[in-house]
């Protein structure tokens, strides 16, 4: 048994780390918050084509690192502990889990080498106005028509989806099947606006697809009726790790301020109600770090039982980060209230990520739902049945 | 990452599986689930003899080191050990506090006479131990330790008075900590002292619980006896040895015990569905975080586990007795709302607790004993966290 990192694994998460410190750590997402695009496009050539994270779960043979999602979560911890704002979890996690699981080969060979090379991003988009991010996906609308099929709809909380290249849509045809469709970013049809969002560190977009012409090989579907909600599954845990990199990272900077701040003639740190507040946060930080790595290797296990573990781990570490990053604003202050200190970013971006891809409380029924609980009362509005 | 457990562990889970089957198929049948916490008073000769049964095979004492007459087990094999017991539902053990907190430390810490004389009579299943730690001055505090021993001759004498001391009635020797210098004071002068429960000076009166039943004691050390060489550690040197003896208490005992966890939760989560209970959305969340929060403590205790593996148990450990401590007994509020207005209604009078009536009573001092949950956060703020003491 081994729950630990490999050493080429910690090789990568130190360069990882290395790269975002040059780039000056949250200082190069606090620009990209500036900046038009919502994302820091310099470093994301950095880190996507010089340290190949574009390409990380690319097969080889498609240009890619051939690794897995110990990988994906070992990446998006970093990520997270400086809010890094980067198209590495829309391109990579989101739109990487679509081609593992919903591309055929002669897709995943049309699509993913550009997306390897870190020459292009993407995203995926399947949250139709009104649905609930962790209940079953309807997405748009799918026609198919001669050659091809036609997409319809309007599609929110898209990650990247402004700037993103290829856009995978998730979309419901005739038959109420539910599959990806692949659409470039700048086709006729596709309308897309930035949506000026609380958290300024992940880029939202809404997307309006009247009548998009796609070819009938841009039908992702491969991996048969689930697919959709098992890409979202893999996407969830790829967040829990963003999640834990965020709560490590506030719980070190209420740590360190509790050891210096002086209060009443002695540091904070030795009032016992802000040590028992750091001490919760530590549980929480630890077991979080503990769901999320077992998640990353339950994903390249391909385990049964994924959908309760992503359902689980994405619950808990959606709580946990919320809750760390809301207690250390609470240890630092008035200076955890300001525009200045970091605090505010991690607290914005943990209630965002919580709410990204279905609240813990969606996830949660999940979970009873494969207790078998309230079946009968909730049968059509549970999301996803276990064992995918 | 490689979470699952190597071929060879899964063979000797398979072995330690068979075995308990077979045993609790017989004679010992009807112990299965007997005797756990909240029903420590049930069926002591069966379990006693239950004891002799597992040193016997060579179960009790499976992970102290070769040297001391024990398996030198993996702390995996001990965890798996934990959960195959379980599983099966094995009634609950009257040699834990021996085997489990005394022997490791005796391993540690005594002599090779000690071990020679402690240790075998446990691996047996015949030695009952029970700690004497805790007065009614000195609880979480346990350096305020007032039972008092002095050398007289070839012997100790003792005097004064533990409290909660549990299994203190059915135990044939306690180990003590008590204050040997008596010019000492706090953590100094103190001494770890092995004193058999059965003579003139020892006076044990059970404490009624909050279940009705009693688990722990009142005992009073007046004048009580026990050899020169009954030390364990140097004189004086008692609280190194009684704090070891709580990092065993915390530790790898406690990693496996999710499996018996799951048990219950698995009874509630059917109480809910029999009941329709389950019908009510904030039920299900509650009882779906219950789930989660079980699923993590396992992925926790595997990650603990595997670093275990390669030496000493990492920082994260120190929080596993707040997150069992603090799961449990949320787990048994849950268990009493579950039920609605039956969780009221006892098995029968005069106070026959129903299995989730215990679990949700018993489950308040989880995170009581063995540090409460204050001291635990106190320990991660400062040990873990590195946060200056308090004032
Ligand atoms: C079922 C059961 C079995 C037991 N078995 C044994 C046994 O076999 N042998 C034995 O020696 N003892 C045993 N104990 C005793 C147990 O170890 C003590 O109850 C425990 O250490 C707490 O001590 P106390 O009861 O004196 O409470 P106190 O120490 O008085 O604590 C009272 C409250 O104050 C809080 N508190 C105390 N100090 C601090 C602090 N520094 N910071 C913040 N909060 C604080 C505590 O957390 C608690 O909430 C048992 C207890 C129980 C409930």
């Amino acid at each position: 048994m081994r729950f630990a990192f490999s050493d080429e694994q910690d090789q990568l998460r130190r360069a990882l780390r290395r790269a975002l410190d040059d780039a000056g750590g949250v200082a190069a997402a606090r620009r990209a918050m500036a900046s038009e695009v919502g994302h820091d496009a310099a470093l994301w050539r950095v880190l996507g084509r010089d340290l190949g994270l574009a390409g990380l779960l690319a097969p080889e043979a498609l240009g890619g690192a051939g690794l897995g999602w110990v990988e994906v979560v070992a990446v998006m911890e970093e990520l997270g502990a400086v809010v890094a704002a980067v198209p590495f979890f829309a391109t990579v996690a989101l739109a990487g889990a679509a081609l593992q699981v919903a591309a055929d080969d002669a897709q995943r060979r049309a699509l993913w080498p550009t997306l390897a090379r870190g020459d292009a991003t993407a995203t995926v988009a399947y949250l139709a106005p009104g649905a609930d991010p962790g209940a079953d996906v309807v997405g748009a609308a799918a026609r198919a028509v001669d050659g091809g099929h036609l997409l319809s709809g309007t599609l929110r909380a898209v990650v990247d989806g402004a700037t993103a290249d290829l856009v995978l849509v998730a979309a419901t045809d005739a038959a109420g099947d539910v599959a990806l469709y692949a659409v470039a970013g700048d086709a006729a049809g596709l309308t897309r606006r930035r949506v000026s969002t609380m958290d300024q560190t992940r880029a939202l977009a809404e997307l309006t697809l009247d009548d998009v012409r796609v070819a009938a090989t841009a039908r992702l579907a491969a991996g048969g009726r689930d697919v959709v909600a098992r890409v979202l599954d893999l996407a969830r845990i790829a967040l829990a790790a963003e999640q834990l990199g965020g709560a490590q990272r506030c719980l070190d900077l209420a740590v360190d301020y509790a050891k210096v701040r002086h209060q009443f003639g002695r540091p904070i740190g030795s009032f016992q109600a802000v040590q028992h507040a750091c001490a919760d946060m530590f549980v929480a930080v630890e077991s979080a770090r503990s769901a999320a790595y077992h998640a990353g290797w339950a994903a390249d296990q391909d385990l049964p039982a994924l959908a309760e573990v992503a359902a689980a781990t994405s619950a808990f570490c959606g709580d946990a980060f919320f809750r760390v990053a809301g207690d250390t604003i609470q240890v630092h202050g008035g200076i955890g209230f300001t525009w200045e200190h970091d605090a505010h970013l991690y607290f914005k971006r943990a209630r965002a990520s919580r709410a990204l891809l279905g609240a813990p409380a969606s996830q949660r029924e999940r979970v009873a739902h494969h207790l078998g609980l309230g079946v009968e009362a909730t049968a059509t509005a549970m999301a996803t049945a276990p064992g995918t | 990452m490689d979470l699952r457990f190597s071929a060879d562990d899964e063979a000797f889970r398979a072995e330690v599986r068979g075995w308990l089957d077979t045993q609790l198929a017989g004679e010992f049948r009807h112990l299965r689930g007997q005797g756990g916490p909240g029903h420590e008073h049930e069926h002591l000769d069966g379990r006693r003899a239950w004891e002799r049964v597992l040193g016997a095979a060579g179960w009790i004492g499976l992970g102290w080191p070769r040297a001391a007459g024990g398996q030198g087990a993996s702390l995996l094999r001990q965890v798996i050990f934990h959960e195959e017991y379980a599983r099966a539902r094995g009634p609950g053990r009257l040699g834990h506090i021996g085997e489990h907190l005394l022997g490791p430390t005796v391993a540690a810490f005594g002599t090779d006479a000690q071990r020679a004389r402690v240790l075998p009579p446990i691996a047996r299943g015949e030695a009952l131990w029970c700690q004497g730690y805790s007065e009614p001055g000195a609880g979480s505090d346990l350096a305020g330790v007032q039972t008092r021993a002095e050398l007289v001759g070839r012997q100790w004498r003792i005097t004064g008075q533990k409290i909660w001391t549990s299994h203190a009635h059915i135990a044939d020797a306690c180990f003590v900590l008590c204050r040997t210098d008596p010019a000492s004071s706090r953590h100094q002068g103190l001494s770890y002292l092995l004193v058999p429960m059965r003579q003139a000076g020892v006076t044990v009166r059970p404490i009624q619980q909050l279940t009705g039943t009693s688990e722990f004691c009142e005992v009073f050390f007046d004048d009580a006896r026990t050899d020169a060489d009954q030390v364990v550690g140097e004189i004086g040197g008692g609280w190194r040895v009684a704090m070891a003896t709580l990092t065993f208490e915390r530790g790898a005992s406690t990693l496996g015990q999710q499996i018996g966890f799951a048990a219950e939760l698995d009874a509630i989560i059917a109480a809910a569905r029999a009941r329709g209970a389950d019908r009510d959305a904030v039920i299900r969340q509650r009882l779906a975080d219950a789930w989660i929060g079980l699923q993590v403590m396992r992925w926790n205790a595997l990650r603990m586990l595997a670093h275990g593996e390669r030496g000493e148990l990492p920082r994260e450990a120190l929080m596993t007795k707040l997150s069992w401590a603090t799961w449990h007994r949320t787990l048994g509020e849950l268990a009493m709302d579950v039920l609605g207005p039956d969780a009221e209604v006892t098995d029968g009078a005069p106070y026959q607790l129903t299995t989730l009536q215990q679990t949700f009573l018993f489950s308040r001092a989880d995170t009581i004993y063995a540090g409460s949950n204050e001291i635990q956060k106190n320990i991660i703020a400062t040990r873990a966290l590195g946060l200056p003491r308090g004032a």
